[in-house]
């Protein structure tokens, strides 16, 4: 990466873009921005090429079948993987999150392959669909504060040696395992069931994309008080007895 | 005097007479019009009620996700030209809402019918349309409805074996998905500007090409059809080739779609274009939208818009800047209770407006528009951002219940 520039991917807009997720793409592109960096944003349709170049990429939620299609066509690509290896940051959202792991089950109830970059396996859960606000604490080791987001979602993912729970859910289902995990992450691949978009309600999980990309401690701060009222209405509604 | 020269059954006159009952008193408790809890009651007492109102109608069915309610009017003022009409003018669409309206009017010669799109495919089982029109379907409500494509599948079936005139647009892949099922299809071009529910084929998964205003599969070859009708500029194109002008008192590119359907309806029924045409500039709002009303010594414009597509069709019809906008969202049950969708609408479209947002998630619009690098003023209520306007025309866009809400505020 050259100094001042970077160059986020959003994967697949035509088939994984059904709950907003071009917000996750946008609230990343509006802060680096913030933080004065030359930003690139390219969306890759499923019939191009992934670029192996990128800095970030973002892989959305969708409908089963797209999902298997995404998954079909990142195999076949081959792209993201070497992206991974040249050290690039992927944060992925439900369906995306669920294509990262080793397999999923698909819109024919099959077992497909997922594409093996974060260590995980999801499986289709038997109760109620996942639906509703959440509240979770992230991981300690990565210093943010409270996660927000929102659920809907049938799957259920569980998580192997080599993956950290991105949160423990105080309100949710998160990755509906009953143990209140929440999403999986490893040193440079996250993935999440939170909506919203995620990064509009914890846009210091955008800056920790940046960071990571940057390879730099910390980042000019930006004026978050939208950001924060939004938060602080969020988390209080979703302490509220229903 | 048309229609019933089947009389209803007396089990079915029972099934209306308790129904109207029971909506009167709902009506007289305050509990709004009544409609669907008296066709609940009369549904029970007769699960045949429907199909036995509908048997001695012409009946045309409408659905889509936009332009329902309103393609539904422009539809039922044509028809008037050729006989009574009776109709779920408020927007009641499911069963229960339909049943109690068709209930309200024995001597019409013609039922047409708005129909929520989960239940399009039953409703067409029970009432044995003569037509159906299918406008446009795309992301909507998403907590709670069916995916956007099942819905597509589900209209396919159930249009399968349906002897009506399917009247589609050529424009929305998932709708010609839907309607090519059907053996007897009139193709209307009404346009559909929001495409991204669309780019995988509902047919075959590959993804769709989209140069100019066609579209196809690169893998399957299903493609746009050839339409009949079409939608160009400000007049309707009618198969012989006619152009007939456009005057409508809605505004806006959609509502001009709406008509360029509601023609291809009409005609169906022997009501020429330009009849049908001319009837519809009668329409003026439908259910409080498109209503100007004054408030505050402002001009308010009241436009109700409940997803990304919807947004899209009415960022095109408001005026210029500097005139203000006020948007106004909701997530409550009928909302959908999930504000993600607002990532989706381009609010870049809105730069040089002054916006203020209110609603009881004004904060998800605040920190959309500051992504959006957009100015605004977040407001506690409609009284507040309307004072920070000044006199004159302030376009007004809200969700469901926001609009429910605002409606309520200031008066219309």
């Amino acid at each position: 990466m050259s100094d001042n520039s970077l160059r986020i991917v959003w994967i697949y807009p035509d088939l994984l873009s059904t709950y907003g997720d071009q917000g996750n793409a946008l609230v990343v592109e509006r802060r680096a921005r913030q933080r004065g960096l030359d930003v690139a944003r390219v969306d890759v349709r499923s019939d191009q090429p992934i670029p192996t170049s990128g800095d970030i990429y973002l892989i959305g939620g969708g409908e089963d079948r797209p999902q298997r299609l995404a998954a079909e066509r990142l195999r076949r690509d081959g792209g993201l993987h070497r992206a991974v290896e040249n050290g690039a940051i992927v944060f992925s959202v439900c369906a995306g999150y669920q294509i990262l792991g080793h397999e999923f089950i698909n819109d024919l109830g099959q077992r497909e392959p997922g594409l093996g970059l974060l260590d995980v396996v999801s499986v289709r859960g038997e109760g109620a669909r996942c639906v509703g606000d959440v509240l979770g604490d992230i991981d300690p080791r990565l210093g943010l504060p409270p996660l927000t987001g929102f659920e809907n979602h049938q799957g259920v993912t569980h998580l192997g040696p080599t993956a950290r729970p991105l949160a423990q859910v105080r309100l949710g289902k998160g990755n509906g395992t009953g143990d209140g995990t929440e999403g999986a992450y490893n040193d440079t691949v996250f993935g999440t069931y939170m909506h919203g978009p995620v990064l509009a309600r914890n846009p210091l999980i955008a800056d920790l994309l940046l960071k990571l990309a940057l390879d730099v401690n910390a980042l000019p701060p930006t004026d978050d008080r939208w950001y924060e009222a939004l938060r602080n209405e969020r988390i209080a509604s979703a302490q509220q007895p229903a | 005097m048309s229609g019933n020269s089947d009389p209803l059954t007396p089990r079915a006159k029972l099934a209306v007479t308790a129904g109207k009952a029971v909506a009167a008193a709902s009506r007289a408790a305050g509990r709004g019009s009544g409609s669907v809890i008296g066709g609940k009651v009369a549904l029970r007492l007769d699960p045949d009620l429907l199909a036995r109102l509908a048997q001695s109608l012409d009946v045309v069915l409408v659905s889509a996700t936009n332009g329902k309610t309103t393609t539904t009017r422009l539809i039922a003022e044509a028809l008037r030209a050729a006989g009574p009409v009776v109709s779920n003018a408020l927007g009641a669409n499911m069963p229960a809402g339909i049943t109690s309206a068709l209930a309200g009017n024995s001597d019409a010669r013609y039922g047409v019918i708005e129909v929520d799109e989960k239940y399009l495919a039953g409703v067409a089982r029970d009432t044995d349309p003569k037509c159906i029109a299918l406008l446009n379907l795309s992301r909507d409500q998403l907590d709670r409805a069916a995916e956007t494509r099942m819905l597509a599948e589900n209209w396919r079936e159930g249009l399968a074996g349906s002897k009506a005139v399917v009247v589609a647009n050529a424009d929305d892949p998932l709708v010609v998905w839907a309607a090519s099922s059907s053996p007897n299809v009139i193709w209307v071009a009404a346009g559909q500007m929001w495409k991204d529910d669309a780019w995988s084929c509902p047919s075959c998964g590959g993804v769709m090409q989209r140069p100019g205003d066609d579209w196809f599969c690169g893998e399957c070859g299903f493609r746009r059809p050839t339409p009949s009708w079409s939608l160009s500029g400000d007049h309707v194109l009618d198969p012989h080739g006619s152009a007939w002008p456009i005057h409508l008192q809605l505004p806006g590119r959609a509502n001009k779609a709406n008509a360029t359907s509601s023609a291809a309806v009409a005609a169906v029924f022997g009501v020429p274009p330009q009849v049908a045409l001319e009837r519809m500039y009668q329409v003026q709002a439908v259910a409080g939208r498109y209503d100007v009303v004054q408030f505050k010594d402002r001009d308010l414009r009241l436009l109700l818009a409940k997803n990304p597509a919807g947004w899209l069709e009415t960022f095109s019809l408001i005026d210029p800047p500097p005139t203000p906008v006020i948007l106004s969202v909701n997530a409550r049950g009928a909302d959908g209770t999930d504000t993600s969708w607002l990532w989706d609408v381009d609010y870049t479209r809105l730069t040089g407006h002054p916006i203020c947002v209110i609603g009881d998630r004004k904060l998800d619009l605040a920190v959309r528009l500051e992504v959006a690098n957009q100015h605004f003023q977040v407001c506690d209520d409609v009284d507040q951002a309307v004072q920070m306007c000044p006199p004159g025309r302030i376009e007004v866009i809200a969700n469901y219940t926001a609009f429910q809400d605002l409606r309520r505020r200031v008066g219309n």
